[in-house]
C-alpha cells in the first residue's frame, strides 16, 4: 500500500508542480523580458506581480471559446490537448532526486524522445484543422523544423547515453557523480540544447508562430482555453527542456551541501533564465537558414561527436 | 496484463478499420497513428520495450508526420474523390483475402497447436547485438536502399541555375 501511495503522491507533486511552475513561468518570462528591455513588466498583482498568471487564467476561462465554422472540429479540439498531455507524460520519467520519480523506466531517454516526437502532431494538425492560410503556413514550417531537429536531438543525447551505458535517466545522473557530462560532451550539449529550443519552438527557432509574418502561425485561429493550452504547453516544454538538459549534461541532483531537490531546481532555473535571455536578445532565424544550419552544422557535429565518443568508450573498455 | 493486452488489441483493430473506411485522408492517417501507438503498447506488454519505443519514435512520430504532410496538401476535393472510390464493390477483393486469414486463425485456434506467447525481455543490447551480428547484411542492404532515395531526393530538390537550362 505504501508503494502505491508513494507513487500517487509523486505523480500528484510532479503534475501539480509542473503545471504551477508553467503558470508561474509565464509571469517570470514577462517580468524578466520587461527588466531586460528597461521596463517593469506585470508588477501589480501580488508581491512583485507573481499572481498575474492567475488573473490571466481567470480571464481566459471567461473568454468565448470559439471554434471557426470552417475548421475541422474534432481535430481542432484534440490538437491543443496533445501538446499538454505529451509534455506532462514526459515528466513521468524525470528523476528530480533519488527515488523521486514516477516511473524509473529502463528506456527513459527513448520515452522522452517518443513523447517529443508525438508532440509534433499538436502543432501540425492544429494548423491544418484551423483551415486558414496563416495557420497552415505555420504548420508547414513546423513539420520541416520539428522533423529535422528531432533527428539531431536524438543523435546529440546519445553521447551521454554511451558514457553512462544506460537509457535509464537515474543511471545517467548517477554516472555524473564525479564529472558532469557537459565536459566530455560539450558538443552534444550544444546540439541537444539547440534542438530542444527548436522542438519547443522558442526564439530563435519560433518560425511556426512568427508573429511578424504569420499572425501567430498554427495557433492563429485558437481562442479561450484552447489557446491557453497551447500557451501552457509551450512553457511545459521549456520546463522539460531545462530538466532534461540538467539530467543529461549537468549532473541532475548532484551537488555539495544542499539537498538534491534544491540542486535540481536551482540548475533548472538557471536554464530557464537562459532560455528567456535568449528570447530577449536574439532575433529570429530565416527559415532556410534554420534548416541549412540544422543539416549542415548541427547534424555533422552530432555525428562526429557520437563517433568520437563511441571510439573513446570502446578504447577505454579495452 | 491480459486485460491490458485485449484492450490495446481492440483499439488497434478498431483504429485500423477506421483507417480503411474513413473517406477523409487526414482523419484516416490520425487513426493510423492511434493504431501504431496501440501496437507499441502491445509490444511493450510482450516485453519488447525497445521495439515499442522505436515504433512510436520512428513510425508514430517521424514517418506518419511525413505522410500527413503530403496528404494535408490534397485539399477538400480529395474527400469527394475518395467517396466515389470507396464503393461496396471495392470490398470484395480485400474481404476474400481477409476471410482466408480469418480461416487460418480459426484453424490454429481449433487445432490448439500454437506457440504460447513468451514474455521475453528483449533489451536494447540484445536487439543491437542481433542487428549488428547475424543480421548485419540486412542492415547494410537497408542502408543501401535508403542511399538511392537520398540521392534521388537531392536530385529532385536541387536548384537549377539559369545557365544550365
Amino acid at each position: 500500500m505504501t508503494d502505491w501511495s508513494h507513487t500517487a503522491l509523486t505523480i500528484g507533486v510532479i503534475l501539480g508542480g509542473a503545471l504551477t511552475l508553467a503558470g508561474l513561468l509565464i509571469w517570470v518570462e514577462r517580468r524578466l523580458l520587461g527588466i531586460w528591455q528597461e521596463r517593469l513588466g506585470p508588477n501589480r498583482l501580488g508581491p512583485g506581480g507573481c499572481l498575474q498568471s492567475l488573473a490571466d487564467m481567470i480571464k481566459i476561462f471567461t473568454k468565448e471559446d470559439w471554434i471557426p465554422p470552417f475548421a475541422d472540429k474534432p481535430v481542432f479540439v484534440i490538437a491543443p490537448a496533445i501538446v499538454v498531455i505529451t509534455a506532462l507524460m514526459s515528466f513521468a520519467v524525470i528523476p528530480i532526486a533519488p527515488s523521486f520519480v514516477v516511473s524509473d523506466l529502463n528506456l527513459g531517454v527513448m520515452f522522452f524522445l517518443a513523447m517529443s516526437s508525438l508532440a509534433a502532431y499538436s502543432v501540425i494538425i492544429g494548423g491544418w484543422a484551423s483551415n486558414s492560410k496563416f495557420a497552415f503556413l505555420g504548420s508547414l514550417r513546423a513539420i520541416a523544423q520539428l522533423l529535422s531537429y528531432e533527428v539531431f536531438m536524438g543523435l546529440s543525447l546519445m553521447g551521454a547515453v554511451l558514457l553512462a551505458g544506460s537509457f535509464n535517466l537515474s543511471d545517467i545522473v548517477d554516472a555524473q557523480r564525479h564529472q558532469w557530462f557537459v565536459v566530455p560532451q560539450f558538443f552534444g550539449f550544444l546540439g541537444f540544447f539547440m534542438a530542444g529550443l527548436a522542438e519547443a519552438h522558442r526564439t530563435p527557432f519560433d518560425m511556426p508562430e512568427a508573429e511578424a509574418e504569420l499572425v501567430a502561425g498554427y495557433q492563429s485561429e485558437y481562442s479561450g482555453m484552447k489557446f491557453g493550452m497551447f500557451f501552457v504547453g509551450e512553457y511545459l516544454s521549456i520546463l522539460l527542456l531545462s530538466a532534461m538538459t540538467v539530467i543529461l549534461f549537468f549532473g541532475g541532483w548532484h551537488g555539495p551541501w544542499l539537498p538534491p531537490v534544491v540542486w535540481f531546481v536551482l540548475k533548472m532555473s538557471g536554464f530557464i533564465v537562459l532560455i528567456i535571455l535568449i528570447r530577449a536578445t536574439w532575433p529570429r532565424f530565416r527559415f532556410d537558414q534554420l534548416l541549412s544550419f540544422g543539416w549542415k552544422v548541427v547534424m555533422p557535429l552530432a555525428l562526429i561527436n557520437l563517433l568520437v565518443t563511441g571510439g573513446v568508450v570502446l578504447w577505454k573498455a579495452g | 496484463m491480459e486485460t491490458l493486452f485485449y484492450i490495446a488489441a481492440a483499439v488497434t483493430v478498431l483504429a485500423t478499420l477506421r483507417v480503411i473506411t474513413h473517406v477523409h485522408a487526414v482523419h484516416a492517417l490520425l487513426y493510423l497513428v492511434v493504431a501504431l501507438i496501440a501496437l507499441a503498447l502491445i509490444f511493450y506488454l510482450l516485453g519488447a520495450q525497445f521495439a515499442a519505443a522505436l515504433e512510436i519514435i520512428i513510425y508514430g512520430g517521424a514517418i506518419m508526420v511525413l505522410f500527413i504532410f503530403v496528404v494535408m496538401l490534397l485539399g477538400p476535393l480529395a474527400v469527394e474523390q475518395e467517396r466515389t472510390w470507396l464503393t461496396p464493390g471495392t470490398w470484395v477483393g480485400p474481404g476474400i483475402l481477409a476471410l482466408v486469414l480469418l480461416g487460418e486463425v480459426g484453424y490454429l485456434i481449433a487445432v490448439g497447436d500454437h506457440l504460447p506467447v513468451t514474455v521475453s525481455e528483449a533489451r536494447q543490447k540484445g536487439v543491437s547485438i542481433a542487428l549488428y551480428g547475424p543480421y548485419i547484411i540486412g542492415v547494410e542492404l537497408a542502408s543501401m536502399l535508403l542511399l538511392p532515395g537520398l540521392i534521388g531526393a537531392y536530385h529532385l530538390g536541387r536548384r537549377v541555375s539559369k545557365e544550365s537550362r
